[in-house]
């Protein structure tokens, strides 16, 4: 009664028609017969994909600023916000000759993110106050071995011959929002840890 | 060329043939299942998959043998022979085109022009119970037993009521060999519509007898999860699905030839007069016709099977017995009241 959907049941003989099941079953087939000249719903998965949505969160990529040097700075901030704890990493300092290669004086030697632990939730690219992780449309593929999906720098950082674009990310929406973001984002944190503190 | 050889010839030819459609049968039915779910199919081997039931076959032969340790192990191994032999024999006398003449040699495009052809087909296709009652059986297995309990059953259940629309037929054409009804078509009219109840019961009990849905109880997946051959595996598992399929294509071919005209087609002679056609010419394209008919039907099993539900067991049992066996008697004393009253006994 709340959908104003249900029918009431009457059960009743059926009609010498009903009981010939004959044209039941000749309306059936034309059914199935007009289906085949029906659109197919089908994708033929490795020559056509699907149309990705523009915000659809797939692999990561570790962004680099227009000369080439990363943008990551190890502040560890995606590793915090990682829900699925799928991201480590090891800072190091930017020795002196290596400012083409890294934007900050602190990097990451080491960055990892193990694809099977994360959750493609797209926290680690709201928490990055560099600009420097992205969840792009491409899918992880899959592998035979688990250790294969922990992804290194290797597999992370673009390259300048290869750069991911993650404008479909950008929306003016997002810009707008990343204008103050070090601000909002780090008010944000900063009002999650004081619940967390509050509550005990 | 001696007769005898002529007639191996045919018999091989025959032999290849029905594999072959059969083959391309478990392919066909699945790409009709696809298109009539908005699907594709498989088109993956091969240009537009064409070469997937060899695909299926190596499969088929690839996977592991299993027999189970307390069945009867002969029995076992008889069981898909015998099902996939009857299968192949009843397309012995069906007569696949009209006869082709070399020098004086007249070769007649069917391996047996028996005079008691239908006769053949029916002894012949209760033989076919034994391939699954014995497959059931010997499995040791409840699920198959059931399977093939309902196999055998709606089997015997529904040849009584195709015997007698058969009979029918037999007293209109007056005649039990196939070529003979195929010829006589030729002169008057195809017995669809001398007899078209009669060619309803027919379809119906030969969905039932080849275990088609809507009657495939015998190995209905939800209830018994591969009825009688739910213990079989590799090619033995294939014997049956293919002896199903060679069913589906002599009762096809048997149905073209008794309700539409087998390899008849309309107008035949005028346009062979009209073309300047000789009589192997004709033959040939009267050979295609029959094909063309068969294939139809098969589409046409198909087309039911991927529309209708599954029939329960007691509505099949009463169709077949309540139904179909009084329609069939009714048929038969309106074709002899009309006989009659024609002045034809």
């Amino acid at each position: 009664m709340l959908t104003n959907k249900s029918k009431q049941v009457v059960k009743r003989e059926m009609t010498l028609m009903e009981k010939a099941y004959l044209p039941a079953i000749f309306s059936g087939m034309f059914i199935t017969f007009k289906h085949i000249f029906m659109k197919k719903a089908t994708v033929r998965y490795p020559e056509q994909t699907r149309p990705f949505a523009p915000v659809y969160r797939g692999q990561h990529v570790l962004k680099i600023d227009e000369a080439g040097a990363e943008r990551c700075t190890a502040c560890g901030l995606c590793a915090v916000a990682c829900p699925a704890e799928a991201i480590t990493m090891v800072a190091a300092e930017r020795q002196k000759g290596e400012e083409h290669l890294y934007r900050e004086e602190k990097y990451a030697s080491i960055y990892e993110i193990n694809m099977l632990r994360c959750i493609f939730c797209g926290l680690c690219e709201e928490a990055c106050p560099k600009e420097a992780i992205f969840l792009t449309d491409r899918i992880v593929p899959s592998s035979f071995e688990r250790d294969e999906f922990v992804y290194g720098k290797d597999k992370l950082v673009e390259t300048i011959a290869n750069p991911v674009d993650v404008t479909k990310r950008q929306t003016p929406e997002v810009l707008e929002f990343k204008k103050d973001k070090k601000q909002k984002h780090n008010l944000t944190f900063l009002d999650k840890v004081t619940k967390t503190f509050s509550r005990h | 060329m001696e007769p005898l050889l002529i007639k191996v010839i045919i018999v091989i030819a025959l032999f290849v043939v029905t594999l072959l459609v059969a083959l391309y049968a478990t392919f066909a039915e699945r790409k009709v299942s696809a298109v009539m779910q908005d699907r594709v199919g498989p088109n993956r081997a091969g240009p537009f998959g064409l070469l997937q039931p060899l695909a299926d076959g190596v499969k088929m032969i690839m996977k592991e043998e299993l027999i189970p340790a307390l069945s009867n192990k002969w029995l076992f191994i008889i069981g898909p022979c015998i099902a996939l032999l009857t299968s192949l024999m009843t397309g012995a006398v069906v007569p696949w085109g009209g006869p082709i003449k070399i020098g004086d040699q007249v070769i007649t495009l069917q391996v047996a022009d028996l005079n008691i052809g239908i006769l053949y087909i029916f002894g012949v296709v209760s033989m076919g119970v034994y391939g699954i009652m014995i497959g059931g059986w010997a499995s040791n297995n409840k699920f198959s037993l059931i399977g093939a309990i309902r196999a055998s059953s709606q089997m015997i259940s529904y040849e009584i009521a195709m015997g007698l629309a058969i009979i029918a037929l037999v007293m209109t054409t007056g005649t039990l060999s196939l070529n003979e009804i195929v010829l006589q078509q030729d002169e008057g009219w195809a017995n669809i519509v001398i007899q078209p109840l009669g060619f309803l019961i027919f379809i119906i009990c030969a969905f039932a007898e080849t275990n088609r849905a809507p009657f495939d109880l015998p190995e209905c997946e939800t209830e018994l999860v591969g009825g009688y051959h739910t213990e079989y595996s590799s090619m033995k598992l294939g014997f049956y699905l293919f002896a199903e399929y060679i069913n589906m294509f002599i009762s096809s071919a048997v149905i073209v030839c008794f309700y539409f005209g087998g390899y008849n087609f309309p107008f035949q002679h005028e346009l062979a007069e009209l073309l300047g056609l000789s009589s192997n010419a004709l033959s040939i394209i009267q050979t295609v016709f029959m094909f063309g008919k068969v294939f139809f039907f098969i589409f046409f099993f198909m087309w039911v099977r991927w529309t209708i539900p599954r029939f329960r067991y007691d509505q099949l049992m009463t169709l077949g017995w309540k139904v179909l066996l009084p329609l069939a008697l009714a048929n038969i004393f309106v074709t002899g009241l009309v006989m009659w009253g024609m002045g034809k006994i």
